[in-house]
């Protein structure tokens, strides 16, 4: 490379970090109106829609719900999803709307893609283009990549008013919330970016796939006489659209966001990694506008970017440098597993973002990355997704860390922990260690288990320390419902259908419940006003402490698991050289 | 479960709306507003049988043909039934050993060294549709010889097709390989 693409790389990457911040400001504060309902400026359309579907749901405007009836609804809800989609991946081949007759899952299948679209993790261990109709695309597993991510906004939300309100019995009303974050927020902007994505060349048809003939017919290596090319058809962009702002990541095809009919041209690049990152980000922002402080949600949103930042850094560097093992005779950056188009720089955006949020839709082939490239993203899930996290998911993960953090830092000045002018108590704390160390304990324990069995190991692809590398992935993926894989590992097998299911809802659902408690317990509190022992929590300070907390417990957490696997890679690939 | 009927209602309506409306209004808009991007940016030839898309590169291995990326879909190269990278990481001997035999076919085919790395590295999607500028330069003894043609008319007409990095800055320069080739198939 010489150095004006360095030069050019760069600048994209800061001009896209640019725009996204220049974005936060205007969506928390719509968001923040939606929830608040406040009148918008999409008010006039969609508040008669939204009062029909209340209307017809049979929903209570003015009904508030208490942190455990709201967790209710919040399970059943889910529960619901999880059924329909289960059933209609079953029942595929019976279904509507599959030109190319494909049949129903296995259950062992069916249930593991059931639960990691409801989960908001879009961990796929089948490939779309070969197994799945376009109904279930449209109508199975995209109302999920909405619903998944409204269900995360709204335990945010829900959580922010735990915050906001004094001596308050409720948090607000989980269907409402629902409703709000569909109309208002998911659905307007997958419209307009499902249409930027098509004139782009994103393809959105009902067609069945389409046979064409090749310029130069082939042999394959079985002496088979190759003349025409099957191209794979359907209603893919207004999929990534949702895909991508939902933090959702589950692909249309089995390449995902790498295949040029849902990611063509380095503009839909561009914009499907900002619309990875507008929401996570802008929560940050809805919060201190709903807290009534602004700067309580710079100071997290400025924690957060630092992070990304860093890591930007350190994998493009990675990825700058390559893989000295195949550079003798050959000229240029390292581009096993990633595209032309996207270069080094739209790739490493990409794969950041995709880890730094829940989305784990990917655009380039994370299994071939370098090995430290490959531990920035690993590393990135591993810390619990709060830089900046899913939709909803990331805010209040990020809030358990604040928590945390100001815990720690009472303990050492000597003073009563709070935060937000609430007292922070053992309730609190056990609630935010819950939220914090759920996904951890559970990719120790299922790594542990997969290395041990047979099962677990005869799925692995690479040899040596990258084979536990792919294993601590999947579960570090799973766990943190994030569903980008090194994609090596062969994960559509009984045991991995299995526990990756398991990892995903217990990952999702123990530090949402854990965080609707902590909204109600939160709630019922009183409003103490910062006294001269408060610790400030808007200022650097407390920004560079919070980011050293969340560093400390995830290098505390996976150093001994990241030390077998990528970095004896890494030192490996260098010595061989 | 006093809310059991509220879930179930909402369900259903959020499903219809976000499940069935949303995609076929985008389907919709897009076939009125974008038909020819949203049908796949298609290619026909003069007779009008399809060629290809713009988007799915082929595979060519004609001497008479500028060369794509290396595929690693399953069947045969540039599957779309089978998008995927190779997966191999950065320190398998499988991965380095096919590497440096892509480079020595390349060499034989009479191309001088170093080669550019993506002709000799697997892309992501398996059907990448570019190559690099350079990987389509170092190719031009091969397919001028091939086809009898002048090296400098062929290096104007790789030129043409270079296409840079969109708004200057953003992506990679590249070149579109079936395009190139039909192209050339075109000329005289």
């Amino acid at each position: 490379m010489t150095n004006t693409e360095i030069i050019l790389d760069i600048g994209g990457m800061l001009l896209f970090l640019i725009v996204l911040t220049l974005l936060v400001k205007p969506l928390g504060t719509y968001m923040t109106n939606v929830f608040q309902s406040k009148r918008t400026f999409l008010s006039p359309i969609l508040m008669p829609l939204e009062n029909l579907v209340y209307k017809a749901a049979c929903i209570k405007q003015d009904e508030e719900m208490d942190w455990k009836d709201y967790a209710k609804a919040m399970l059943l809800f889910n529960c619901l999803g999880l059924i329909v989609l289960f059933l209609i991946l079953l029942l595929q081949g019976i279904l509507p709307l599959n030109p190319q007759g494909f049949p129903g899952f296995s259950l062992d299948l069916a249930f593991n893609t059931a639960v990691s679209f409801v989960t908001n993790t879009n961990w796929q261990a089948y490939s779309g283009e070969s197994a799945v109709s376009y109904l279930t695309q449209m109508s199975g597993l995209a109302v999920q990549n909405f619903l998944s991510a409204a269900t995360g906004m709204c335990i945010a939300v829900a959580l922010i008013r735990g915050f906001t309100r004094h001596t308050s019995q409720t948090i607000g009303n989980f269907w409402q919330d629902m409703t709000k974050s569909v109309l208002y927020i998911l659905l307007p902007i997958s419209i307009i970016a499902a249409l930027l994505l098509i004139s782009q060349g994103v393809i959105q048809n009902l067609d069945p796939y389409t046979n064409s003939s090749l310029l130069q017919p082939i042999q394959t290596s079985d002496g088979q006489s190759i003349k025409n090319q099957t191209l794979p058809m359907g209603p893919v962009a207004s999929q990534e659209a949702i895909k991508e702002f939902g933090t959702n990541g589950g692909g249309f095809f089995n390449v995902n966001s790498a295949h040029p009919f849902e990611n063509p041209t380095p503009l839909t690049n561009f914009l499907e990694i900002l619309l990875i990152l507008l929401i996570p980000f802008s929560l940050t922002y809805t919060f201190g506008r709903f807290t009534g402080n602004t700067r309580q949600g710079w100071a997290l949103f400025t924690t957060i970017m630092m992070l990304f930042i860093i890591f930007l850094g350190v994998m493009y560097l990675s990825e700058y440098n390559g893989n000295p093992l195949v550079q003798p005779g050959v000229n240029g950056s390292y581009m096993e597993g990633k595209e032309v188009r996207f270069g080094i720089g739209g790739s490493v955006l990409f794969a950041v973002s995709t880890t730094a949020t829940s989305s784990g839709a990917v655009n380039t082939m994370h299994d071939s990355l370098t090995p430290i490239g490959g531990m920035v993203a690993m590393l990135l899930i591993l810390l619990g997704e709060v830089i900046p996290g899913g939709v909803g998911s990331g805010l209040y993960t990020i809030l358990a860390f604040a928590i945390i953090a100001v815990f720690i830092a009472g303990l050492m000045i000597g003073r009563t922990p709070e935060y937000l002018g609430k007292k922070i108590e053992v309730f609190e704390m056990r609630m935010s260690v819950l939220i914090v160390l759920t996904s951890g304990i559970l990719v120790l324990l299922f790594v542990a288990v997969a290395l041990v069995t047979y099962s677990g190991i005869s799925s692995i692809l690479n040899p040596g320390p990258h084979g536990l590398s792919e294993i601590l992935y999947a579960f570090a993926s799973v766990s943190n419902n994030n569903g980008s894989a090194f994609a090596g590992l062969n994960a559509n097998t009984l045991f991995y259908n299995l526990l990756t299911a398991i990892a995903m809802l217990v990952g999702r659902f123990v530090p949402a419940i854990a965080a609707l408690a902590m909204a109600g317990s939160l709630a019922k509190k009183k409003y103490i006003p910062p006294g001269i022992g408060t610790l400030p929590t808007h200022q650097i300070t407390f920004v560079l402490w919070l980011a050293v907390v969340i560093l400390i417990v995830g290098a505390l957490t996976f150093f001994p698991a990241l030390s077998l696997g990528p970095i004896v890679e890494h030192m490996i690939m260098h010595a061989g050289h | 479960m006093k809310y059991i009927t509220t879930a179930l209602k909402l369900f259903a309506i959020l499903m219809v709306l976000v499940g069935i409306i949303y995609p076929v209004a985008v389907t919709a808009l897009a076939q009125l507003f974008f038909p020819r991007e949203a049908g796949g940016s298609l290619l026909y030839d003069s007779g009008g049988n399809l060629t290809g898309s713009v988007l799915i590169g082929q595979p060519f291995s004609d001497p008479k043909y500028f060369w794509p990326r290396p595929s690693a879909t399953s069947g045969y190269q540039y599957n779309p039934l089978a998008s995927g990278g190779s997966n191999l990481g950065p320190t398998n001997k499988d991965l380095i050993d096919q590497i440096s035999n892509r480079t020595e076919l390349l060499k034989s085919s009479g191309i001088q060294a170093p080669v550019p790395s993506d002709l000799v590295e697997s892309s992501a999607s398996g059907l990448d549709p570019h190559i690099s500028m350079q990987s389509a330069l170092i190719q031009i003894p091969r397919v001028a010889k091939a086809r009898n043609l002048d090296e400098e008319t062929l290096r104007k007409l790789v030129l043409e097709h270079v296409e840079e990095r969109q708004f200057g800055f953003l992506g990679e320069q590249r070149i579109n390989v079936l395009k190139l080739n039909l192209a050339l198939d075109s000329m005289k």
